[in-house]
């Protein structure tokens, strides 16, 4: 049987989900936003929930976010993402309400939004992406960055004594009592994509049930600012990030 | 006993070829153009071994910029 | 006596006014002098009467957020906070005005700089007026000089923010928030419903219902024409605001041989220093800026044809002043009599520094 034989609409099994806007991403190549907006799409979709879907970006690489996600979606000031997403979701029950946030935005300047709409049991949800470094402004350290990494202001790796720990944000917001479902995810190989999915949409569903605050952090590359390959990314990911954060689920009531 | 035979159509233009798809794919079915690119420069993806092709949506499903559509079909012996 | 007429602090009317305008949603952070007007959203419950949504935030900061995320969604929402919390907002009032949201933001001021005092001050009439955050922007700046303004006001800086999908500022000093008057609040209006706020604000985040196009608010543009084409936009409106909206009170100025000029609780003050000054054959007359931006520029130019000399009055070592002086580009001796660190003078002590610097 030939290519084209197969080839026809009546035996397509995949293709890209008509929420992901037909423009091409602006992201480096293998960046993992590109996969999380995605997936992002394909649960909105399922959901049939892009009438009611209200989406909130970041400043960071994400922060265009909207160019690619096709639902109502505001661009926050850097960190606030979760206050935000608390006023939109508290003046509108009926709505999906969403954050998408990297490391910078939730791990440094937003920590404090981000733990107290997760202790005010805010129904929304956040997405995380820890890729341990700050992309967009060239490669600096984030408060994720690992020991003995090296970043463009870590340049000889980064050091406890001058830069302190990597913080994991999870545990922190498992913690609290208004968070329902925290959990750590990858989408480095098919299976993690699918679970990655699978969270997003519990995670999305969580909201709208009124369960608490659901956090979804996907462990992420950054394969330009770790000046890797991005599958060479991937494997130092597997090899360095999962130790320091483990994948799987922190919470879940 | 039924056989699944898959194809892959690439979306040349969207491809930044990254080759995620290239690891993913199960039966080494992809592989990155070496000479040829598009017009962003990059080296994007092709089946290269496309007998091998099962659909099973493996390099779809984790390319990024979802360049990667997937057909499949069954075949009788 | 009417039974609408209350005896209220400026905190707690225009607290009490803003669940009658139909507000949807209150965010704030307790600070001195201004913490009634949460006290009072708090203590009255409107969730279970209206469906406002009030919410004591973490900080200042996820309190302009949360505005900024509200008026997002078209909803009448708005925040109050005193001098150093409102410095914390400015980033998100600049987001604010740059995404062209309607939202009104309170500051009962308190003397700065820095941590300062708890005490009234009307030093932050630069941040409200001149911008305050980054970039070219203005909120209409309202100045409430009664009680019963504190509650008016309310009503007028949200439509005149939903007119020009512009936040809007009521700009109070510690003694107008504090003070107790009787004032009489309008009557509950409902809130809108979701297809009102859709039929009003189409730009509005609330799901794309109907296949509608996807909605996006984002003061980010990378293109430097396109960003220049949305300052010219803002421009525009800021125009429109100058030309449409000013607004001030000329008291006794026809035929007066001085004038002052004060906002908020020193034009009270100087309405007493306007009657000394009559005891004493002293033709004095009061402009009273109401929108401290829009300037009436114009209106103390006209005002001031015939005087001598003008005095500013301001708790503050100067601000108002500058634009006087421009409104009369130099052509009257303008002075400043200004009282600062949490200090309200007396009118006695006005009316002697009006005559020792002007009239000599």
């Amino acid at each position: 049987m030939e290519t084209t034989d197969i080839i026809k609409p009546e035996n397509l099994v995949y293709k890209k989900p008509a929420l992901l806007k037909d423009v091409a991403m602006h992201y480096c190549p293998g960046c993992s936003h590109s996969t999380v907006h995605k997936i992002i799409c394909e649960v909105i979709e399922e959901m049939g929930a892009e009438e009611y879907a209200i989406g909130v970006a970041p400043v960071g690489c994400a922060v265009f976010a909207y160019n690619y996600i096709d639902v109502d979606m505001i661009e926050a000031a850097h960190g606030r993402a979760p206050a935000v997403a608390t006023a939109i979701k508290r003046l509108q029950p009926d709505k999906l309400v969403f954050t998408y946030q990297g490391d910078g935005d939730m791990a440094a300047i937003g920590t404090c939004e981000a733990i107290h709409a997760a202790n005010r049991a805010e129904n929304i949800a956040m997405i995380f992406i820890n890729n341990a470094i700050y992309g967009m402004t060239g490669g600096q350290m984030a408060p994720t960055t690992l020991l003995g990494q090296k970043t463009a202001t870590t340049p000889y790796g980064r050091r406890v004594d001058l830069n302190g720990y990597p913080l994991a944000i999870s545990p922190l917001i498992a913690q609290l009592d208004g968070s329902c479902y925290v959990t750590r995810q990858s989408v480095h190989t098919p299976a993690a994509v699918r679970k990655a999915k699978a969270a997003i949409r519990k995670a999305f569903e969580n909201s709208m049930a009124g369960k608490g605050t659901s956090l979804v952090e996907i462990v992420a590359t950054c394969n330009s600012g770790w000046k890797l390959s991005p599958v060479e990314a991937n494997k130092w990911m597997e090899e360095n990030m999962f130790t320091k954060y483990p994948l799987g689920d922190l919470k879940n009531v | 006993m039924v056989k699944l035979r898959g194809a892959i159509k690439v979306d040349e233009e969207r491809c930044k070829g990254c080759g995620i798809c290239v690891t993913a794919c199960p039966f080494s079915v992809i592989a990155l153009q070496k000479i040829e690119v598009n017009n962003k420069g990059y080296n994007f993806a092709y089946m290269a071994n496309a007998e091998a092709c099962t659909g099973c949506t493996s390099c779809a499903t984790v390319c990024p910029d979802s360049c990667i559509e997937v057909y499949r079909v069954k075949i009788s012996d | 006596m009417n039974d609408k007429v209350k005896l209220m602090k400026g905190n707690e009317a225009l607290a009490i006014s803003a669940i009658r305008y139909g507000c949807d949603g209150y965010f704030g952070y307790p600070i001195t002098p201004q913490s009634e007007v949460l006290e009072t959203l708090e203590a009255e419950m409107p969730w279970e009467t209206t469906g406002m949504v009030v919410l004591q935030a973490e900080s200042e900061l996820a309190a302009i957020n949360m505005v900024y995320g509200g008026a997002a969604c078209g909803k009448a929402v708005f925040t109050s906070s005193s001098s150093p919390g409102v410095s914390l907002m400015q980033e998100g009032i600049s987001y604010l005005a740059a995404s062209e949201l309607p939202a009104l933001v309170v500051n009962v001021m308190r003397g700065g700089p820095g941590l300062g005092t708890i005490q009234p001050s009307q030093s932050d009439y630069f941040q409200a007026t001149k911008g305050g955050g980054h970039g070219d922007y203005h909120c209409i700046v309202l100045a409430p000089w009664s009680v019963q303004e504190m509650a008016d006001f309310v009503w007028l800086g949200w439509d005149l923010a939903f007119k020009y999908r512009n936040p809007a500022m009521i700009l109070a000093d510690g003694v107008v928030g504090q003070m107790m008057e009787k004032v009489i609040i309008p009557e509950q209006r409902p809130r809108r419903t979701e297809d009102q706020i859709r039929q009003q604000c189409p730009w509005a985040l609330n799901g794309r219902k109907g296949h509608r196009k996807q909605n996006i608010i984002s003061s980010l543009e990378l293109d430097s024409h396109q960003m220049e084409k949305n300052n010219l936009r803002f421009q525009q409106t800021y125009a429109a605001i100058e030309a449409n909206e000013v607004r001030y009170q000329a008291i006794d100025c026809d035929d007066a041989d001085y004038l002052i000029v004060a906002f908020g609780s020193m034009a009270r003050v100087s309405l007493k220093v306007k009657e000394l000054a009559a005891e004493q054959g002293i033709k004095v007359g009061l402009i009273r800026p109401i929108t401290l931006w829009p300037f009436p520029y114009e209106a103390i130019s006209n005002a001031a044809k015939n005087a001598k000399g003008i005095l500013v009055v301001e708790l503050s070592a100067g601000q108002m002043i500058e634009d006087v002086k421009l409104a009369v580009e130099c052509q009257k001796p303008v002075e400043h009599y200004g009282r600062f660190g949490g200090i309200v003078p007396t009118p006695e002590e006005v009316f002697e520094a009006f005559k020792q610097k002007l009239i000599k």
